[in-house]
């Protein structure tokens, strides 16, 4: 129907309704749609005056009397309670107070049986009462009007008053609207449209002047504009009653007709006002409250009377019953004794009703309690009410849609309901439906309508009940899914920065395995300082020996320094996404000992050329000078890294890793300054013994400490953006055990290259001593060795670059096949001086290669064992066994390389120094015993010349000899470090 | 004490679809009296085998579909229909063609669709529609109004042992339709139909649809049915009739002789108010008669059919469900009413 049409028929309809009026009634009654016409049943209550109600044994009172929270006893069991005293508290806003009916004594609180359509029970206060009916003392105000109207809401509150009509809503939120709510009309719904009921009949009757104070005291609460008492015409004598009473005053009486629902707020409503109540939308907000009679009379007790609400009058009716009336019932009475007060005969009862025959429930059990909103007992004859007749099928006669009050169309609910189509339920209003019942009871079919949408506004409830769920559900697992794809995107940008940075390092040389973690990062930003490291100490090396490559090489250092700076900020992006681990502090410290011991070892070449210069002269003492100060720094770096390691490696770690590189560093530390001392004593000594290359030698001196600064410089640099790389942390503890050992063999080839820098160097300054003769083959010689030493440099920075899975084997494979041809070209020229090198170069890389294979073998067995484990918790998925797997084959192949290389140059270890290993222990004795013959000699000549030479002459043979002797320890000492090399070798 | 629980309202209308049912007979039988007058027994005797047939067939698909026979024929529903469709069929109707039609109705039209209440189509319709279209000459052929015919004639007609073709005569409708579709039309010449001039509108057939009016309005005054139906059905036939027949009162037949002529009251009251079949909400009932009006008016008028209350009925019950997602009433409580499905 369209809404014009709709506004068309209403007021057709009212313009009737007002004719009508004019004719019947006095005011004019708007009418509502629908309504039915039930047999009225009133006369059999309606014609005897109110009684008492019967005195129980035993009261029971149900802590949720009204709609709201339940209210908190405030007696236990076994106290002594009177007639008005209060027995339980409200709670919160919405909340009445229950008072004792009677005097007597609180036998119990717990549960039991109540007017409830499930039947369920709920918490009572128990009262045994004493017969004596005895009040607390109690007093009324005589002139409400000096409260104000907050002290009156708290008194209604406290006085327990509730809707005394049905739905026993909490009279005090109803009186106190607050400013913001105009109340237009006060409504005082006196219709009693139910069959049966008469209790507000009777009530009107009997104490209409009580009512009126009480509508009196409503009016000084709400101020409305108006006050109505609507009344359906049914009841002439409470009209006439009501009327005397409300004489000359401004309350009206409105007579509706008499029709089902007419007493139903919203029906009320439209009757005498015309208004509509907005669907979901409460009376107030179209500025009406409405007040049951009753309501009104319970108002007036409390305030005038200081009575509480401890009684009602409920109608008592039905054929079942042979004394049916109105009784003033106490609640809380059991509903078997006010039957058996009424019910004298003990006729036969075959439906119980609480509430009238349209909207009340039916009993399940006679001792339920009357409450605060029971107006009526209804003890039906089977006969009188019987079992409904069985369903027919719905013909769609349309009679519920010509009697629904609220202009809906049941038939159409009863089918979306009955096919649990809520949606279109919901389309067609269902839940603008009253359950006023009038559908079911024109419904020719039987069918209990009323079911069907209590049934289907339930479903809709729990709907919109889990829908809320779901929607917090789907919140969180929105939520989760956010989170997911966050961490998976990090995951893929870390994966991604990882991939550049291996990319990036497989462009720029250094060796780099391709795993997909922190560990391997890190290991590559490891790598990329190592190799940067050892650039520098080419350098370095190449500084000492004279400079033709030097640009290149700084150059090289330089892209190197870049590469590293990279991979650790690769390495810290990682970091960032991982938890800290404490097993990787321990691997950093572990490395780091390996550093410190790198750098011991270099620092021990130092020392041991310091101590050569020192015994062979100064022709190169700045440059060990130089060299040593770069150790020095070297030393200051690691023994910082190892501090900051210590640091950052957790307590656990701490204690192994403390004792060992503190001890070694301090000796370090001990053996360069003790180098430094002897190089500064050889420069010394180099400034005395003769001034012919003096001046060469410092300005090469000064050359060299300004590329020594520059190094220290490039150190400090390099510490400074390493402290990533020695204390790196990972989540997986199966990859955070990789140890920088290809970088340790990869350090160590450069260390080897340098290292045979040393030895040439030495191999000169000794030719030099020895005679001059062939010094400036030597010099020649010193200058080829440092070429093929760049060359094995380039080399192994390209077999680095071509080997990048097993960056461990790969270099000292690299130095096995390079070596031979190393020696083989040094044999011919002077393979006394360089064999004891080759032997030392070879011990270095054999315990390289040793440590290389040792560290792989070990990894391989961990990573081994952790995938095994992983597969056995289950605690990894199939990809990542898959990557461990990866990872483990690597690992072996590594481990194999190793080996492999490993035995390959303890091999040619072994055949070199069996074909070599007597001639240098022969030429080493011969100059053991060639220096001590000439120290002899000098000696004896020394003694000759002392009584008949002049000072001068004794003075510089003297210093000779000094020389000599020198000389002869270190040539005793070559000696046994020769003998002790080939021991070890062997 | 042993007591019934159960949900409210605790008391109904002492009333039940049968006795619903029943009324609706009850209100048939003015109709059934003037056609009995008008024609004899025939119609009758029709009503009484399509009753037959009808609870026949009712039990038999009752009991296929395992339900209780005797609580559902109570309902008096497959009654309603065989009546309904008796009345419609002419009374020179064989055995036969009411078996055929009456079964047709309630067994496929009703119980293959669920039984009562679930029927999308008026079963008396599909019935009768079924019959029109397959016997179509058994189902024209009408007496002529006012010479009733006995018992016995009837009776043998009914059996097939008396030939139709020497009794039939043509409705006021069908004189009406075959005069215009010879040709060009005069007023003389329609003059000179009796048949077309009764008292106020078609002869004989002007009585029998005032019986059923007086029937229908009986239902209304018993709140069987409402208004709506009734009055939308005439308004739509009437209102163009008027409009039509006030341009060209020879081409056009006047409102009255369109409202008293056929089934235009039986269909107005009886068969279009069938509430399982029709919409259900009051501005779509209104609605939903106003088109059969119309529709019977068009077809009526220029259709080739001489009445058309069947397939007009039929045509507007596949309408109806859409008639009510529109015509829902604005509930109590809400500015505007609903519209469309969910």
């Amino acid at each position: 129907m369209s809404q014009a049409q709709t506004n068309k028929t209403r007021k057709t309809r009212s313009v009737f309704a007002r004719l009508a009026s004019g004719i019947r009634r006095p005011a004019s009654i708007h009418d509502f749609h629908g309504g039915i016409h039930p047999p009225e049943m009133k006369h059999l209550s309606n014609g005897t005056p109110i009684v008492p109600g019967p005195l129980p044994q035993q009261l029971v009172l149900p802590l949720n009397m009204h709609i709201g929270a339940p209210a908190k006893p405030l007696v236990a069991p076994g106290d002594k309670v009177l007639k008005g005293q209060m027995i339980a508290e409200p709670i919160g806003a919405v909340s009445a107070a229950i008072h004792a009916p009677t005097s007597g004594t609180v036998s119990a609180i717990g549960p039991r049986p109540i007017q409830h359509p499930s039947g369920m029970d709920a918490v009572c206060i128990v009262i045994d009462t004493d017969g004596e009916d005895q009040w607390v003392e109690h007093q009324g105000i005589a002139d409400y009007t000096e409260k104000s109207p907050a002290e009156l809401v708290d008194l209604i509150r406290h006085a327990g008053i509730a809707g005394m009509g049905g739905a026993g809503f909490p009279t005090s939120i109803k009186v106190n609207l607050g400013d913001h709510q105009r109340v237009e009309q006060l409504l005082i719904n006196a219709v009693e449209c139910e069959p049966y009921i008469t209790a507000d009949d009777r009530l009107m009757r009997e104490r209409a002047e009580q009512i009126v104070t009480g509508i009196h005291i409503l009016q000084y609460l709400l101020n409305p504009r108006r006050t109505l008492i609507g009344i359906e015409d049914n009841k002439p004598e409470a009209i006439s009653a009501i009327k005397r009473a409300c004489k000359g005053c401004d309350i009206e009486v409105r007579v509706v007709p008499t029709k089902y629902p007419s007493g139903g707020e919203k029906q009320l409503i439209q009757l005498l006002t015309g208004k509509e109540v907005a669907s979901g939308q409460l009376p107030a907000q179209v500025g009406v409250v409405c007040q049951n009679v009753g309501t009104a009379y319970a108002i007036k007790r409390a305030v005038c009377d200081g009575e509480p609400l401890v009684s009602r009058v409920t109608t008592l009716t039905g054929d079942g019953v042979s004394q049916p009336g109105n009784y003033e019932v106490l609640l809380g009475t059991p509903v078997r004794d006010l039957l058996a007060h009424g019910n004298l005969a003990g006729l036969d009862i075959g439906r119980l009703v609480m509430g009238g025959p349209m909207m009340g429930f039916t009993l399940h059990n006679p001792g339920v309690p009357v409450v605060k909103t029971t107006n009526c007992i209804i003890a039906a004859s089977p006969e009188e009410l019987p079992e409904p007749p069985p369903e027919q099928p719905c013909i769609r006669c349309g009679s519920c849609a010509e009697v629904c009050p609220a202009n809906l169309l049941p038939q159409q609910l009863y089918w979306h309901a009955k096919n649990d189509d809520l949606e279109k339920a919901q389309h067609h209003n269902l839940m603008d439906c009253i359950e006023c019942g009038a559908c079911a009871y024109v419904c020719p079919s039987h069918i209990p309508l009323v079911q069907y949408y209590r049934y289907a506004k339930g479903e809709v409830r729990q709907q919109a009940a889990d829908q809320v769920k779901a929607d917090k559900a789907r919140q969180r697992f929105e939520a989760r899914q956010a989170r997911i794809e966050q961490e998976q995107a990090e995951k893929e940008a870390r994966r991604q920065a990882r991939l550049e940075a291996n990319r990036k390092k497989k462009e720029a040389g250094p060796a780099a395995a391709s795993t997909v973690d922190v560990a391997a990062l890190k290991q590559a930003s490891l790598d990329a300082s190592k190799a940067y490291k050892a650039a520098v100490k080419a350098a370095k090396a190449a500084e000492a020996e004279g400079a033709d490559n030097l640009a290149e090489l700084k150059a090289e250092v330089d892209r190197l320094k870049a590469v590293a700076d990279k991979a650790k900020a690769a390495v810290r992006d990682a970091k960032d996404g991982a938890p800290v681990a404490a097993a990787p502090a321990e691997d950093a410290v572990a490395k780091l000992k390996k550093q410190v011991g790198d750098a011991s070892s270099a620092y021990k070449a130092a020392v041991k050329a310091a101590k050569a210069a020192e015994a062979e002269g100064a022709d190169n003492v700045a440059e060990l000078k130089a060299q040593a100060d770069t150790l020095k720094a070297n030393a200051d770096a690691l023994k910082a890294e190892l501090r900051e390691a210590k640091t950052n490696a957790p307590a656990a770690a701490a204690p192994v890793a403390q004792a060992d590189p503190v001890a070694e560093l301090k000796k370090q530390v001990g053996d360069a300054s003790s180098a430094y001392k002897a190089a500064v004593k050889a420069a010394r000594q180099a400034d005395e013994d003769g001034a012919d290359n003096a001046a060469d030698l410092r300005a090469e001196a000064d050359r060299l400490k300004a590329v020594a600064d520059q190094l220290k410089a490039d150190l400090r640099d390099a510490k400074a953006n390493a402290p990533a790389s020695p204390a790196p942390t990972s989540p997986s503890t199966a990859t955070a055990e990789e140890q920088p050992d290809p970088v340790a063999a990869l350090k160590k080839q450069v260390g080897d290259a340098s290292l045979a820098y040393k030895a040439a160097v030495k191999a000169a300054k000794q030719a030099d001593e020895d005679g001059a003769d062939n010094a400036a083959d030597l010099h020649s010689e010193v200058a080829r060795l440092k070429a093929i030493a760049d060359q094995l440099k380039a080399e192994l920075r390209d077999a680095k670059a071509a080997a990048p899975p097993t960056p461990k084997a790969a270099p000292a494979a690299t130095a096995t096949t390079d070596s031979p041809a190393v020696s083989e070209e040094q044999a011919p020229q002077s393979l006394s001086e360089v064999d004891p090198e080759q032997a030392a170069k070879r011990q270095k890389r054999l315990k390289g290669l040793k440590t290389a294979y040792n560290m792989a073998h070990k990894q391989y067995k961990e990573a081994h064992a952790a995938y095994e484990r992983a597969e056995r918790n289950e605690t990894a998925n199939a990809d990542e066994l898959q990557a461990m797997q990866v990872k483990i084959d690597k690992l072996k192949a590594k481990a194999d390389n190793a080996r492999d290389a490993l035995d390959a140059l303890v091999e040619e270890a072994k055949a070199d120094i069996r074909a070599h290993t007597g001639k240098d222990l022969k030429t080493l004795k011969l100059e053991a015993a060639r220096a001590e013959s000439a120290l002899a000699d000098k000696q004896q000549e020394l003694e000759q010349q002392r009584s008949s030479a002049s000072e001068d002459t004794l003075e510089a043979l003297s210093s000779e000899l000094q020389a000599l002797e020198s000389e002869t320890q270190i040539a005793r000492k070559a000696l046994k470090q020769a003998v002790e090399e080939q021991g070890l070798a062997e | 004490m042993s007591l019934i629980t159960s949900t409210s309202p605790h008391a109904t209308v002492k009333n039940n679809t049968g006795a619903f049912m029943r009324q609706v007979i009850y209100a048939t039988l003015p109709g059934l009296a003037v056609l009995t007058w008008q024609f004899g027994w025939g119609s009758v005797i029709n009503v009484l085998w399509a009753v037959i047939v009808a609870l026949v067939s009712e039990a038999l698909f009752l009991k296929a579909r395992g339900r209780n026979i005797a609580f559902y024929l109570k309902d008096y529903s497959a009654v309603v229909t065989a009546v309904l469709l008796g009345l419609a069929l002419p009374p020179t109707a064989p055995w036969w063609l009411t078996l055929i039609g009456v079964s047709f109705a309630i067994i496929v039209a009703k119980q293959l669709y669920g039984g009562l209440g679930m029927n999308p189509f008026n079963p008396a319709m599909v019935g009768y529609v079924l019959l029109l279209i397959s016997f179509p000459v058994a189902m024209t052929q009408w007496l002529s109004p006012g010479e009733p015919l006995s018992f016995v004639q009837s009776w043998q007609l009914f059996t097939g042992q008396l030939p139709v073709d020497g009794l039939s005569g043509a409705t006021p409708l069908d004189t009406f339709r075959t005069a215009h579709s010879a040709g060009a039309v005069s007023e003389s010449e329609l003059a000179s139909h009796g048949i077309l001039h009764g008292q106020f509108a078609g002869l004989g057939w002007e009585w029998v649809n005032l019986a059923f009016l007086l029937g229908g309005l009986y239902l209304i005054s018993r709140k069987i049915i409402t208004w709506h139906i009734p009055l939308g059905f005439l308004a739509g036939l009437g209102l163009p009739a008027l409009l039509a027949w006030l341009i060209d009162p020879v081409r056009f037949a006047d409102p009255l002789f369109q409202l008293f002529s056929g089934g235009a009251m039986l269909g107005a009251f009886f068969i279009a108010t069938d509430p399982v079949s029709a919409a259900t909400s009051r501005m779509g009932r209104l609605i939903y008669a106003l088109l059969i009006g119309l529709l019977i008016w068009v077809i009526r008028s220029f259709g080739g059919y001489p009445d058309a209350v069947a397939f007009s009925v039929l045509l507007l019950n596949l309408s109806a469900p859409f008639i009510d997602y529109y015509t829902q009433p604005r509930t109590y409580g809400h500015k505007s009413s609903n519209r469309g499905v969910s």
